[in-house]
């Protein structure tokens, strides 16, 4: 390590989420590799050593010979502050070498407002932001994660996207480098090349040009790139690549436990998730492979919990055999079992007991909309009685605790749907005085609620985002109706979530806004500390960009989307169709009642959607 | 009850006290050797390091108290699972299970280092004999009750400078570390305060041994 970061770490905050060093960290003998990867996470390190396609990627890129894969993260204010003034490349974590020394530089994108900070973490690194501004084949910028699946925002800043889960294309991906770094590709050559791999979006195959009005007139496709990419999915989840040997932080991060997903896909169709979607079709793990990986990762990690994840675990068919088998196992080592997003149902409560005895974690319910009928508008199968009856097992249970989401300014809202809302928390009160085994500490009621965001690739993409001041008025009126003193009501800011709104849609246009929005000091918007609402409407106006457009304006059915490049396997049909349902207030039941035949299916080849 | 007698080395120096107990409660579980825990609501496993060290101090005498809870194993064993299952620059040199009593811990030796860009100053021996000599020393500390002067002499037994290259300087000291302790960087702080033409660029510190009330190696 360098004698100037040596200087700086005593001044920074947390300096040991800069050194690597941890357990199972992967190193590597210079001469032993070929392909050098910088894996960069566009957020802290707490966040990035939190995400298990991380986790997994890092492992698969690790295990390929000649090739090794470093992590990069987004430092905290003070470190940048520090780095800049020391002029200090960002480094990967396990060489200490700056990004700069690497062949490819591929980043995972969870989540929009992220977007700053891999244009932040170029800068910090000294690589040009612009794909056209990086010749040749070192440097090569990859992306990939759920919001690739509308990659137009970044398309002129990465080289290629990887659409879809990577523990298969990842492998075909750098070995084709590999290739051409032995063969001295040109990287014209190398993209032509990578755009034949499947999953793979190459946007400067792709021109997009605009109507008058704004909108998209024309994808137009060149050389000989394909019309349509389809995400990459691994079909065989039992026999796919999962790291039992994982790196375990020295420092606390912000999902500090083992974690284990039971299945892929979700099969609820909430009309409002995008995951729920673009994550289909449905794809399990079987309870052997996940006990064994469970014992495995347990035994090699140390930790004392271990998460069973997944879009909604109830849905997972073997949960109580395999809640069983692990129950027992945990107990005896003191390690804490923890199953979230459970549904309300019968097995679930029972599981929640049984939980309980290991540690008793909350009570949350995300119903997301207050009335029944805007819960049919937005597919949410959880009924009001579902609720009440959890809690009212929990209270007599013990628990003085619930948190409930909502979102408000979802399609077809009144303020008989927001008041709903006010409802349905005075219904829970009602039910823990009648219910509550110990009534001295009290009830708390956390209440959230969210500003609605379209997101691409689900039924309501094509919907209109309330405006701010309409939000607001919506918050002010449903707190003006909570009258107790048990509730906490708690309300996002409306910035982020227009902004979010702004990027999750957004087009090729907004690249010189994330360019400026960066300039002008945006960075960390997922933080508090750091968000600055103004710097975006600055670089807005700076660039001559309307917001307005891509949150309230909404979206023609007939009108080209910028990601109608990107098939994730769920038809445009299946959406507009669910569309139609939402709003006539028509639920479609869950996949188990009968497939709805959203197309994603159609992915599978050697095995049949689990749904 | 079982010791170990640890250092924390290189980059794992930059691991806070907090971070550490978690390390350690992980790498006991890695090496297959179970802790007994605490009672109540939370149980955590029973272990304690003694005299937390500051983040980005160095130390080769660190002590951490354990209970293994089951079978007992030969201390050899324990320390070989262990540093098979620790990170790098944490290191156990001994398990033991006759350690004296913590209260009795008092002073330690540690070397602070010194380092000036622009080579040593002129006069800095004897600057600094004179200023250590002095009758007392008051400098600043942060405490619990906000900040608090505090000086330090008594709390300094021995202390020796020593030069280590042309622009590096090594303050040998042996201090106070408990009931009161003294926090070896407060010798940097006062050459700041009151020598501030002295101050060095950069200065770390290393933790060097232990010693009870009799100034005995502690164990």
């Amino acid at each position: 390590m360098t004698e100037k970061l040596q200087r700086i770490l005593p001044m920074v905050q947390k300096p040991a989420r800069y050194t690597g060093g941890e357990y199972n960290e992967i190193k590597k003998n210079l001469e032993d590799v070929r392909v050098r990867v910088a894996f960069c996470f566009p957020d802290t390190y707490e966040i990035g050593m939190s995400n298990v396609g991380m986790r997994i990627l890092y492992g698969v890129m690790n295990e390929m010979d000649g090739v090794w894969c470093e992590r990069v993260f987004a430092p905290w204010g003070d470190m940048e502050e520090a780095m800049r003034a020391n002029k200090l490349p960002l480094w990967a974590l396990e060489s200490q070498d700056p990004v700069t020394d690497f062949d490819m530089i591929a980043i995972t994108i969870g989540y929009e407002m992220c977007y700053t900070n891999i244009l932040n973490m170029l800068d910090l690194a000294g690589v040009p932001l612009y794909a056209k501004e990086r010749h040749g084949l070192k440097n090569i910028v990859f992306a990939g994660g759920v919001c690739t699946f509308n990659p137009e925002p970044l398309a002129d800043f990465v080289d290629f996207f990887s659409l879809g889960e990577g523990e298969e294309s990842t492998v075909e991906i750098v070995s084709l480098y590999d290739r051409a770094k032995a063969e001295n590709w040109s990287k014209e050559k190398f993209l032509t090349e990578v755009a034949k791999i499947p999953g793979v979006y190459v946007p400067s195959f792709y021109e997009h040009s605009y109507n008058s009005d704004g909108t998209l007139k024309a994808i137009t496709t060149m050389e000989d790139a394909p019309k349509t990419v389809t995400k990459r999915i691994v079909e065989n989840l039992d026999d796919a690549y999962f790291p039992t040997k994982m790196i375990v932080p020295s420092t606390e991060i912000v999902h500090d436990r083992a974690n284990l997903e039971v299945f892929r896909g979700c099969i609820r169709g909430c009309r409002f998730c995008q995951a729920g979607f673009s994550c289909r079709p449905v794809r399990k793990k079987s309870p052997e492979v996940l006990y064994r990986q469970a014992v495995e990762t347990l035994v090699d990690s140390g930790h004392n919990e271990i998460t069973l994840s997944s879009l909604s675990t109830s849905d997972y068919r073997q949960l109580k055999q395999l809640t069983d088998e692990m129950i027992p196992y945990c107990e005896s080592r003191r390690i804490n079992l923890s199953v979230p997003s459970l549904r309300a149902d019968n097995f679930s409560r029972e599981l929640m007991q049984k939980l309980q005895t290991l540690r008793k974690s909350g009570l949350t319910f995300a119903p997301e909309a207050g009335t029944q009928r805007l819960r049919d508008v937005i597919n949410k199968n959880l009924t009001e009685e579902e609720i009440l009856t959890t809690c009212a097992n929990a209270f007599s249970g013990g628990w003085n605790n619930v948190k409930l989401y909502f979102m408000l300014g979802l399609p077809t809202e009144t303020d008989e749907d927001v008041l709903g809302i006010a409802d349905l928390v005075y219904k829970v009160i009602q039910t823990w005085k009648e219910h509550a085994s110990n009534k001295k500490r009290g009830l708390r009621i956390h209440v959230a609620t969210a500003y609605f965001v379209p997101k691409p690739h689900t039924p309501f993409q094509w919907e209109k985002q309330i405006d701010p001041q309409e939000y607001l008025r919506r918050c002010r009126l449903l707190k003006d109706h909570f009258y107790s003193k048990s509730i906490e009501y708690n309300y996002h800011t409306p910035d982020i979530s227009r902004l979010e709104a702004v990027t999750a849609r957004g087009d090729r246009r907004l690249a010189p806004v994330l360019v400026e929005a960066m300039k002008n000091g945006a960075k960390l918007d997922g933080w508090d500390e750091y968000f600055n609402y103004q710097a975006w409407l600055d670089a807005f106006e700076t660039c001559g960009i309307d917001p307005d457009f891509y949150t309230v304006r909404g979206f023609g059915e007939d009108e080209i989307l910028p990601w109608d490049t990107i098939d994730v396997g769920v038809t445009k049909k299946f959406l507009l169709k669910e569309r139609k349902q939402a709003y006539a207030e028509t639920v479609t039941p869950d996949c188990r009642h009968g497939c709805a035949g959203c197309g994603a299916a159609a992915l599978l080849q050697e095995v049949k959607c689990d749904a | 009850m079982l010791r170990l007698l640890f250092e924390k080395t290189g980059n794992a120096v930059w691991i806070s006290h907090l971070d550490l107990m978690r390390l350690f409660q992980r790498a006991f579980k890695r090496a297959g050797l179970p802790l007994t825990h605490t009672q109540g609501f939370n149980p955590r496993p029973s272990v304690s390091i003694a005299l937390p060290l500051s983040v980005g101090v160095e130390s080769v005498c660190e002590l951490l108290d354990f209970t293994l809870d089951g079978a007992s194993v030969p201390c050899e064993e324990i320390c070989e699972r262990l540093n098979a299952a620790l990170v790098p620059g944490v290191r156990v040199r001994e398990a033991y299970d006759t350690g004296k009593k913590l209260k009795e811990l008092a002073f330690l030796d540690c070397a602070v280092t010194f380092e000036y860009d622009n080579g040593i100053p002129a006069d800095i021996h004897e600057k600094l004999q004179k200023l250590f000599a002095a009758e007392s020393l008051i400098v600043p500390k942060k405490g619990k009750n906000g900040i608090q002067d505090q000086d330090i002499i008594p709390m300094i037994k021995k202390l020796e400078i020593a030069k280590a290259g042309e622009k590096k300087l090594v303050l040998n000291a042996r201090i106070c570390c408990q009931n009161p302790s003294l926090n070896p960087m407060q010798l940097v702080a006062a050459i700041g305060l009151h020598l501030p033409e002295l101050k060095p660029d950069f200065a770390k510190c290393k933790r060097l041994e232990i010693y009870d009330l009799n100034q005995e190696v502690f164990r």
